[in-house]
């Protein structure tokens, strides 16, 4: 590196100087011309949509203020899918991280068997939520559904998990952990592999158990790799559509509508843009906030 | 991958907790098989037989209709090759345009550089909702709605894969361009002859994710596209399922085909899928 670069400096800069379109403008243009017009801009042409009573295809357009705001905040419909999406979030992460962790510390180690039999808890995260709502809509239907025929040959009864108003969204949530509980146990074990042996010997030696070895020396060592686990898991829940749109399309009653199902009603069945941008900035307002406090709760647990 | 086999947990660990573990384990892997086995063995059984006979998880009787109803009830022709062109060329494009920027932000020196890092970053926060409506009624003034390039065109770029790249390429050893560099090779000869070859893990990674969640994708082909022929498969699906199709070996022959591709992919290349989750995890 050091005598070499010095030497050969001076040789390039002037080059560079000469040129009136610095190279690297033309390698960054394709992404950043697609990423200003079709992302940036747009973030601000939303917020902009935001403040006006905007509906497609209407002559006049007039600004309102924040009243689509204020109007949010007395929408009923909104109220029940930040609670849905809320529930939804908060239930599932706390499973599915819980579920993820334990899986990986029971598949932890390096074998054929434990490589295929992660593969199989890792495969439903790569399926399409489309394809996964569309099976287990069908599993739990109380005519045809497997669930639903082991049920009632046991003599328990059907069930219309999906039909009713209380266990469509308790449903919902059970699919979206079956779906994403392999996803954390795979980026745990990698995160486990990044932790010294030593520390388990150490542990081990001191007279930890098992319990003790996962409490104070596995859990701690996975600390960033949780964190990032539950911060993603969030943020993907708290955008959940795909598997509501095909599973219960929101109902029965709204028992399942999220923002995100809101919002595509809102903005592309009802073309009320405004509030449908209004919305999003909700959405993205609530992620912001969650986010923040889940990086403030797990870096004020490093201080101990 | 690694052989070790770490002396950690497990082996010392009483009876009772290693078999219950094999009881988590092994009730997690009947949850976990159960649906696809579901899956793939009803799209081979007839309505009447799934009706008469829901506790079963195989079908008395096997048939081919849900394979061929697909093909005539369904524009499944359409709805697949829209998929593939779809998911197909945004991958192509988004790996050339994602390396390219990437190759600046991690290796040139330039004017702006910082606020257009700083931007990338941006884009990855904000969720992609915010500018759904927007983008709409960008390609509605286009006339792009219903048409390949309003598919695609927006998708062909991710911040994530600008990320994924510049972390990858920042990692090269700089020895190698700045030699090129005295030999007088231009940017575009550096990036396509020394650092693009030996990036073939992060092409993989990124190809492989972006792949997979466009081929998944649901919310963005619903709302770029309202025309039946320009729907791609998981729109189809979950449209037809709502309403027209009533035959579930049909829906299902449907999902197992669109299936297929991600199955082979996850196979053949699951190290990368893992990879891509594990380095957005670790860094």
């Amino acid at each position: 590196m050091s005598t070499l670069t010095r030497v050969r400096g001076p040789q390039t800069r002037p080059r560079a100087h000469r040129l009136r379109i610095p190279p690297a403008w033309l390698f960054i243009a394709p992404s950043f011309l697609i990423l200003g017009v079709f992302v940036l801009w747009p973030i601000l042409v939303s917020l902009w949509y935001s403040l006006h009573d905007w509906t497609i295809g209407a002559d006049d357009q007039p600004w309102v203020g924040l009243d689509n705001y204020v109007a949010l905040t007395q929408d009923a419909k909104f109220w029940g899918a930040l609670l849905h999406t809320a529930e939804i979030t908060v239930v599932s992460v706390v499973l599915i991280v819980i579920l993820g962790l334990a899986l990986a510390l029971a598949l932890s180690r390096e074998s054929i068997g434990n490589r295929i039999i992660r593969s199989a808890f890792f495969f439903p995260t790569v399926v399409s939520l489309t394809s996964i709502g569309l099976v287990w809509r069908f599993l739990l239907d109380p005519e045809l559904g497997l669930v639903g025929g082991i049920m009632s040959s046991l003599g328990l009864g059907t069930v219309g998990f999906l039909q009713s108003p209380e266990l469509a969204l308790p449903t919902v949530i059970f699919v979206n952990v079956w779906k994403n509980a392999g996803f954390v146990m795979i980026i745990l074990i990698a995160g486990l592999k990044g932790v010294p042996t030593e520390r388990f010997e150490a542990a081990r030696l001191d007279g930890a158990g098992p319990w003790q070895l996962v409490r104070f020396v596995t859990v701690p060592a996975l600390r960033p790799t949780l964190l990032f686990g539950t911060l993603i898991m969030t943020i993907q829940s708290f955008q959940l559509f795909d598997l509501v749109y095909v599973m219960t399309g929101g109902g029965p009653l709204f028992s399942t509508d999220t923002l995100v199902t809101l919002l595509y009603r809102e903005g592309f069945v009802n073309f009320q843009t405004g509030y449908a941008s209004a919305i999003s900035w909700a959405l993205f307002l609530v992620i912001v906030v969650i986010s923040a406090l889940q990086l403030r709760i797990f870096r004020y647990n490093d201080v101990d | 991958m690694s052989t070790d086999s770490r002396p950690i947990r497990a082996d010392r660990s009483p009876v009772w907790i290693s078999s219950s573990k094999w009881i988590f384990v092994g009730v997690g892997l009947v949850l976990a098989l159960v649906p696809f086995i579901w899956m793939i063995s009803t799209s081979f059984r007839s309505e009447k037989d799934l009706f008469g006979n829901p506790a079963s998880l195989f079908p008395t009787e096997w048939t081919l209709h849900g394979y061929q109803g697909v093909w005539e009830q369904l524009p499944f022709v359409l709805l697949l090759f829209n998929t593939v062109i779809f998911a197909g060329v945004t991958t192509v494009l988004t790996l050339l345009f994602d390396s390219m920027c990437a190759y600046a932000l991690a290796r040139l020196d330039f004017r702006g550089k910082n606020i257009c890092f700083w931007l990338v970053l941006v884009t990855l926060m904000v969720p992609f909702q915010v500018t759904l409506i927007p983008v709409f009624i960008e390609l509605f003034h286009f006339g792009w709605l219903n048409t390949y390039q309003g598919l695609i065109i927006p998708r062909a770029t991710s911040a994530f894969g600008i990320f994924l790249f510049r972390q990858f390429f920042v990692s090269i050893p700089r020895e190698l361009d700045e030699a090129a560099r005295i030999d007088g090779a231009s940017h575009l000869r550096i990036y396509a002859q020394i650092i693009l070859p030996l990036a073939k893990p992060a092409i993989a990674t990124v190809a492989v994710l972006n792949f997979t969640a466009l081929w998944n994708d649901l919310l963005w082909p619903l709302v770029v596209t309202s025309a039946p022929e320009m729907r791609t498969l998981p729109a189809g699906l979950a449209l037809f399922g709502g309403q027209h199709v009533t035959d579930h070996a049909v829906l299902l022959a449907g999902a197992v085909i669109s299936l297929i591709p991600i199955a082979l992919a996850f196979f053949l290349a699951q190290r990368y899928f893992v990879a891509g989750v594990a380095t957005t995890g670790l860094k």
